[in-house]
């Protein structure tokens, strides 16, 4: 289905698209039918800078099981930075 | 049978008087041709909608695809116009129909034209054909699978996407609806309700269910294609727009 659910967030940091690296000031995440991915749905992550334009975008579809492990290797990644760090 | 035809990106009136991008494919015949107006699914104006698109023209009709995230993302690529337009919440009903109707103004308009014009949505496009076969005097309307003409979308969601069914008494022309028995939106059970307002509205319909098929089987690059369900909805397409936009 199309699920039209989409959470946005703000985000700071930078993401490599088409045309190279570019400062990122927001992230949508949501489940829907990927462009790309051989499946039916796909849990699905844009990095955007909206002010440069669609094409400032970097995209990735990731399967239900992808996008779980990634969540918790994020944390687990984050858990293991010494105090202070970031 | 003389059967050259040809595809182009051009530009239209749509919504608001906007000049919007759209797709053109049409028979180099003199025609008459009757017009459909293609509704892109949510990923966007894509080389799968444009091929369908195509293939309207290759069976006699004079076949117009409005890109419509033609203002949020002028030029960009079909998935990244797609990202930006759901991103700031999708495509508003009111301009679906005007773009939709701008459209079929220009098919009507076009020298080859029998005068006629329909339309038809895939996905998100299903229930926008029908929106805009309720809203505007359309011919004939295919509605593919799509979602919340009847039932109320999830808690949250941020598009102003609400059901429809309501409208039923206002459709302006028949409605062929093709749908898949394992698709839960819409569920066979929102199909069913919605052709028992058709029938109480005294609406000319005709629904076919494919059992095997979900969400989305007439696209063939997807895993969801179901040939034997894409098949037979083409030949339903090719009957029913026979009957109401042809010749």
């Amino acid at each position: 289905m199309c699920t039209y659910l989409t959470e946005k967030l703000g985000v700071e940091g930078s993401g490599k698209g088409a045309a190279g690296w570019f400062a990122l000031s927001q992230a949508t995440v949501y489940v829907d039918h990927p462009q790309h991915a051989p499946a039916d749905h796909t849990l699905n992550i844009d990095f955007l800078d909206p002010q440069q334009g669609p094409a400032a975008r970097v995209a990735v579809e990731l399967t239900a099981q992808s996008a779980r492990a990634l969540a918790a290797a994020i944390e687990s990644a984050l858990a293991a930075v010494p105090p202070g760090l970031i | 049978m003389y059967d050259a035809m040809m595809a182009e990106t051009i530009s239209i009136i749509g919504h608001g008087g906007d000049q919007i991008e759209a797709y053109l494919a049409r028979p180099l015949g003199p025609g008459p041709f009757g017009g459909v107006v293609v509704i892109h699914h949510m990923p966007g104006y894509d080389a799968g909608t444009k091929e369908i698109t195509r293939t309207f023209a290759v069976h006699g009709y004079l076949a117009l695809c409005p890109n419509l995230y033609s203002r949020e993302a002028p030029g960009a690529s079909p998935d990244d116009a797609a990202a930006t337009a759901r991103a700031q919440g999708g495509v508003p009903d009111e301009r679906l129909v005007g773009d939709v109707g701008g459209a079929a103004a220009h098919l009507r308009a076009m020298p080859a034209s029998n005068g006629k014009a329909g339309v038809i949505g895939y996905c998100s496009g299903g229930r926008q054909a029908f929106l805009a076969a309720c809203s505007l005097p359309l011919d004939a309307a295919v509605d593919c699978y799509g979602a919340f003409v009847v039932g109320t979308p999830p808690e949250g969601m941020p598009l102003k996407v609400g059901p429809i069914v309501h409208l039923c008494k206002d459709l302006s022309g028949p409605l062929l609806g093709l749908f898949g028995a394992d698709d839960q939106h819409p569920s066979p059970d929102q199909v069913a309700e919605l052709d028992k307002a058709l029938t109480e509205a005294g609406k000319e319909h005709e629904f076919h269910i494919y059992p095997g098929a979900g969400h989305a089987f007439f696209s063939v690059n997807r895993p969801a294609y179901r040939p034997e369900a894409a098949t037979d909805g083409w030949q339903k397409i090719w009957d029913f727009y026979g009957r109401h936009l042809a010749g």
